[in-house]
């Protein structure tokens, strides 16, 4: 029960940061390699902004979210608009080359060292009839349920929203009815990098802080992904729940140290047997 | 005449002689090189360049020929470091014997992983190869036989010795021994670049739908370039695990292989069989002059580096540096 618990509650944070990635595949057909890393530009910009101006990651996340908003459309404005067209190899090497830049740089600036907050306002945690919920943790999980209920909302019924889903589903008619398909990559860069930063500021305060720490994160993505279908964001949901429960019990039922191993064999079965995932669209 | 006669009534060395004076010329050089008695460092740079260009032509037979992005293919270094150094520790067995059963364990891994994974496409393929590479990783940390995240430390003889691949007192026999396999491998890549199976896997590549129309098994010829691809990734591992003489998970299994291998092959130019080398004659020397300037503990500098110019060149030239070269020279070295 335990692990069921706590296998939900990564679950939903790891559907959050899923939804940004399959937002951005959705509209463009790109898949940002460099997701990780955004996230954890994400948690270091919380980080920062609790070492220097003494913001608790839950009071910074409007800032982090300007910030990476702002990342993702910096990076759309210099990178990605130039590779729209360009083969699927040029994409994949483009992105990753992206990943790379950022994981070194922040290697670079910061040094590969573990940090953490100390002091954040969340804190312990409660115990409800024998099972232990992190404060943290378990606020976090709300928040991204809400910011994802959000996203739903957002893209399905706003009219930015549909104008968002008309370009992914047919950039050109979408163009002819007068959506400016630039603008709407950059505002999905955007929204896509805003779900990630609320995900990163969210596990800032119970999480180690590092360069590296958004490889494992954005491997659940692509594997959330996958399994939701590429392009669906409420599959997502479903798969990043999925996997938070596969990680958890798996870890508990045989043994933790190849936590990540159970979900890389999910993937590889999903994408072989049904390449057009779980709840796919396509 | 179709271009398959054209290639295969070509005479095995190229016909053109300037070509064939240059590329001797160039072998000859390399030869002599160590009798001009350049310094352990450039010796050093040579060996690293002869590697990269080794891994990065064998990322080019997937990547470039077949069209498959892997993004793991440092699971293969690694499996050839492990298997060598593994067999002596344990049973004293010659490198050299290691090397061939590194290569023949990494054909073996190669078709296990690829005959489910190489019915998968594009970015599918490309994210369950991350995910294998890191999973070998995880692995061998975990692995105790193999001595778990420590590694295995390979016991030092007293002299120099051909037969336990190990040399102490100078890099030169080094450098002869990577200046042979990057010889081997690369006129191995040349002649699969002529031959039908060449013609075949780009025909993969280019269209697999018309290739399978044409009776062409693409499965079948994706995995034969993936095992072909894995072949020459291993005994890079096994000669490099004799050069350094360690082997540990977190040093073979590295991601960073996996990327120079791609991002070697994208620089110089992707599909093309000098398009390796063009690479790593850039990179690898600016790599290894930034770490340099930057001092080696000055994080992840030559990283950095590769993630500039593998944006730039997918920004700015995305089929490598190699297409700068004048279309007739090109063309007789073209793989497409």
């Amino acid at each position: 029960m335990q692990a069921v618990i706590t296998g939900l509650l990564m679950g939903l944070i790891y559907a959050l940061i899923a939804s940004g990635l399959s937002l951005i595949f959705g509209l463009m057909e790109i898949v940002n390699f460099a997701h990780g890393e955004h996230l954890m530009l994400a948690m270091f910009t919380s980080f920062w902004l609790w070492a220097l101006l003494g913001l608790d990651p839950i009071v910074s996340i409007p800032i982090t979210i300007l910030v990476l908003a702002l990342c993702g459309i910096v990076t759309h404005y210099f990178l990605i608009r130039y590779i729209l067209k360009a083969k699927m190899l040029v994409q994949i090497c483009a992105t990753f080359g992206l990943a790379v830049f950022i994981r070194s740089l922040a290697q670079f600036l910061w040094t590969p060292d573990f940090r953490n907050i100390s002091k954040p306002m969340l804190e312990g945690r409660i115990e409800i009839s024998g099972i232990f919920i992190g404060q943290p943790q378990f606020t976090a999980a709300i928040v991204c349920l809400f910011a994802f209920i959000g996203l739903y909302w957002f893209v399905t019924k706003t009219e930015t929203g549909l104008a968002l889903q008309a370009t992914s589903q047919d950039r050109q008619a979408a163009e002819i009815l007068g959506v400016p398909s630039n603008k709407m990559f950059a505002l999905g860069w955007g929204l896509g990098l805003g779900c990630v930063a609320i995900a990163g500021s969210m596990m800032s305060s119970y999480f180690y802080i590092f360069p590296d720490v958004g490889i494992n994160f954005s491997l659940f993505a692509f594997v959330a992904v996958a399994l939701g279908g590429f392009g669906s964001i409420l599959g997502c949901l479903y798969a990043g729940i999925i996997i938070g429960l596969v990680e958890s019990l798996g870890g508990l039922l045989i043994d933790p140290s190849f936590k990540l191993l159970y979900v890389f064999a999910i993937y590889l079965l999903v994408v072989i047997f049904k390449p057009q995932g779980i709840f796919g669209r396509y | 005449m179709s271009d398959l006669k054209i290639a295969q009534s070509e005479p095995l060395f190229n016909s053109n002689k300037k070509m064939t004076y240059l590329v001797l010329g160039f072998f000859a050089f390399l030869i002599l090189l160590p009798a001009l008695g350049p310094t352990k460092f450039f010796l050093h740079l040579m060996i690293m360049i002869f590697m990269h260009a080794v891994i990065s032509q064998s990322w080019n037979i997937i990547g470039g020929f077949s069209g498959q992005i892997s993004l793991g293919h440092g699971a293969f270094f690694g499996i050839g470091a492990y298997a060598t150094s593994f067999f002596y520790v344990e049973y004293g067995l010659t490198p050299w014997i290691g090397i061939l059963i590194g290569i023949i364990v990494c054909a073996i891994v190669a078709i296990l992983i690829g005959i489910p994974m190489l019915r998968l496409s594009g970015h599918y393929f490309a994210i369950a190869t991350l995910l294998v590479g890191i999973s070998f990783q995880i692995i061998f940390q975990r692995w105790d036989l193999v001595g778990a995240a420590s590694g295995l430390w390979v016991p030092l003889t007293s002299e120099d010795s051909l037969y336990a691949i190990q040399f102490h007192s100078s890099k030169v026999p080094y450098y002869y021994l990577f200046l042979i396999f990057f010889t081997i491998i690369f006129f191995i890549t040349w002649l699969i670049s002529r031959s039908k199976l060449g013609y075949r896997l780009r025909a993969v590549r280019d269209d697999a739908q018309a290739a399978q129309s044409l009776g062409i098994d693409v499965a079948k010829h994706k995995i034969i370039a993936f095992a072909i691809s894995a072949m020459m990734m291993s005994p890079m591992g096994s000669l490099f695990a004799q050069y350094i003489l360690i082997v540990d998970p977190d040093r073979m299994f590295n991601f960073e292989i996996s990327i120079i291998a791609l991002l070697i092959t994208v620089l110089g130019g992707i599909g093309y069989v000098w398009g390796p080398l063009v690479g790593t004659l850039i990179l690898i020397p600016l790599a290894e002059y930034a770490r340099i300037f930057f001092g080696g503990t000055g994080g992840a500098v030559d990283l950095m580096v590769y993630g500039i110019v593998l944006m730039f060149i997918c920004i700015f030239k995305p089929s490598g540096i190699i297409s700068f070269l004048p279309n007739h020279i090109l063309h007789r070295e073209k793989m497409r």
